[in-house]
């Protein structure tokens, strides 16, 4: 694998009714999910849910190679069970549940193969499956319009209050919510290295792919601009926890796949990205750094305290600081960057991914973007604006404390700084700045929006979102690596394995959809071919 | 730029952060200098009609429960 290889992106996003606190933020969250049902016919029969299947879901069992006991677990790392919300829990939990009559929709699986569902006390959007980072940028974005068009319902139905969606990662009162990736690796790579390589460059990947935040520490509460959303939030080096002590390198080792065969990374520290320069980068730039991590040609460097540099680092955003290192010496971030980019450059020189003619067609463009980048980093960072998130934002919050004098512990700045993640279009701004033309696009508005309702041709999710957008009134359950059938006339019900995440693609499968017209035929015909 | 730095003077207590911030040089290619700070100005009058009315209080509701 190299930066084409598997990968998926998780988006937890914050949601508010403004002007009332006496919602519950989870029953607020099943709204979400069930406006997007109505909004769409990619729907399962019951109630217009698809059931989650929780078969081969197992978040406590720890990469390192042990499991952790389930009765030391933090109960908000238990989500391998099915949450049910009950009116009781509602009133335990604080806040009324509305007396809509509507069902509390926990788990859609959609069309394009994504997972949307209500994840904790937020609405997440779980990206379908795609194998390279452009994909990954225009399948998380289309997550975006996913949630434009669950907002755009409630807006108009008249017994819901008022949601507004952010795609940010903190409320700024010591709150933070998440913003995942996913990446399908060998097991056979040994874990050992994968945190040796990975930390130097998560600590930091922020000069690329922060969204800037106004406010220092957990709570906000000090005065001032940083890099990135999540970094203050972040207390341990390696561990398998994502909502308490949360570390640099997570843990989890649930693959969703062939679980001989394949890890799945599950990488917690990132921001969420609206800007798409910094979403393609992080996608880029980690795919490549694994790909060095698995052929052992990743630099080979240590941060002497990451956790604090890390938190360090987001906090000099006029990049004038450096970090003492393991050995003693002491780096920039920028520098650490330039290290990971030129072993990059090497590696993928040597095994000709990044040939302009003969390459993988993605390796050669992430390789220009990131020297693009860390050149102008050094040079003149502002002139990024159209580009990187956290310097959008930073200019922008600077224009208006250059005309109002306002300083950084200003609620207005406070204010531009959550109202930059709304994902309204006629609100947000970061809209704003794309709609004049400020900020650079990778990926056009028309394949964002048929990303809405197309899954990737690639991976299994093809398999996924084919599965419910022709047979959906009679899938009864959906996972990463399932799909389960209740076929009419038969007692028991058909669950379909997809653990190989590139097969069942559309070159493998769209015959067998489009050629059968009834559910019997297709399944009775996919069970004899398994493909 | 006259327009701009009299609103800075105008609503702005303190000094200190004036030396702070970028300031073109004044004189300095006016035509692009000044397409640019209308430009700035047009973004920020736009901004400024879709802000959130009352943004202290805004701000203090937007209260989020655990995530990941």
């Amino acid at each position: 694998m190299s930066v084409v290889r598997v990968v998926g992106a998780e988006t937890e996003y914050g949601i508010h009714a403004p002007g009332t606190r006496q919602f519950n933020a989870t029953w607020l969250s099943t709204q979400v999910v069930h406006a997007y049902s109505r909004e769409t016919s990619h729907r399962a029969a019951a109630g217009g849910e698809t059931r989650w299947d929780y078969t081969d879901e197992d978040p406590l069992a720890d990469a390192r190679g042990w499991s952790m006991p389930r009765e030391a677990a933090h109960p908000s790392q238990l989500t391998d069970a099915e949450p049910v919300l009950t009116a009781a829990q509602i009133a335990l939990e604080g806040g009324e549940s509305g007396d809509t009559g509507a069902p509390l929709m926990m788990n859609m699986v959609l069309g394009n193969g994504a997972r949307l569902y209500v994840d904790h006390a937020h609405p997440e959007y779980s990206s379908p499956e795609v194998t390279n980072p452009l994909d990954a940028v225009r399948w998380d974005a289309a997550g975006d319009l996913v949630a434009l068009a669950a907002v755009r319902r409630i807006a108009a139905t008249a017994d819901v209050p008022e949601i507004n969606l952010y795609k940010n990662n903190t409320d700024n009162k010591s709150v933070s919510y998440g913003s995942h990736e996913n990446y399908l690796m060998p097991r056979s790579v040994p874990f050992a290295h994968i945190v040796s390589g990975l930390t130097p460059f998560f600590v930091t990947r922020q000069l690329m792919c922060g969204a800037g935040r106004v406010g220092l520490g957990q709570d906000g509460s000090g005065s001032g601009f940083q890099i990135s959303q999540r970094a203050d939030f972040f207390e341990a080096e390696v561990g398998l926890e994502t909502t308490i002590r949360r570390p640099i390198i997570n843990t989890r080792d649930e693959p969703h796949a062939v679980a001989e065969k394949y890890r799945r990374l599950h990488v917690i520290i990132g921001d969420a990205n609206l800007s798409q320069v910094s979403n393609y980068l992080k996608f880029g730039t980690t795919a490549l750094v694994l790909d060095m991590i698995e052929h052992g040609t990743a630099p080979v460097l240590k941060f002497a305290d990451p956790v604090t540099s890390l938190r360090e680092i987001s906090h000099d955003w006029e990049l004038q600081g450096t970090y003492l290192l393991a050995d003693g010496s002491r780096t920039t971030a920028l520098d650490v960057q330039w290290r990971y980019l030129k072993a990059a450059l090497a590696h993928a020189q040597a095994n000709g991914s990044s040939h302009p003619e003969t390459g993988d067609g993605h390796t050669a463009a992430v390789l220009a973007k990131w020297e693009e980048v860390l050149t102008a980093l050094g040079t003149d960072p502002m002139s990024l604006a159209g580009q990187l998130e956290w310097v959008a934002k930073l200019s922008l919050l600077q224009q208006y404390r250059n005309r109002d004098g306002l300083d950084w512990d200003d609620p207005r700045l406070g204010l531009i700084d959550l109202q930059w993640a709304d994902i309204r279009p006629e609100k947000g701004l970061y809209y704003k700045l794309l709609q004049r033309g400020r900020m650079q696009r990778v990926v056009s508005d028309e394949s964002i929006a048929a990303a809405v309702q197309a899954p990737p041709p690639d991976t299994r999710a093809y398999f996924r979102g084919r599965c419910i957008q022709d047979f959906g009134a009679h899938v009864v359950g959906a996972s990463w690596d399932s799909v389960i059938f209740e076929v009419p006339q038969l007692r028991r019900l058909q669950r379909v394995s997809t653990k190989e995440p590139l097969r069942g693609t559309k070159e493998l499968t769209a015959g067998l959809f489009d050629n059968n017209t009834g559910l019997q035929d297709f399944l009775s015909q996919l069970l004899s071919d398994a493909h | 730029m006259a327009s701009q730095e009299q609103k800075n003077v105008s609503s702005r207590p303190e000094e200190e952060h004036v030396e702070e911030l970028p300031v073109p040089a004044p004189g300095a290619d006016s035509a692009a200098a000044q397409a640019a700070t209308t430009g700035v100005d047009d973004l920020l009058d736009e901004i400024d009609g879709v802000l959130e009315s009352n943004a202290e209080e805004f701000v203090r509701g937007f209260v989020q429960k655990g995530g990941q």
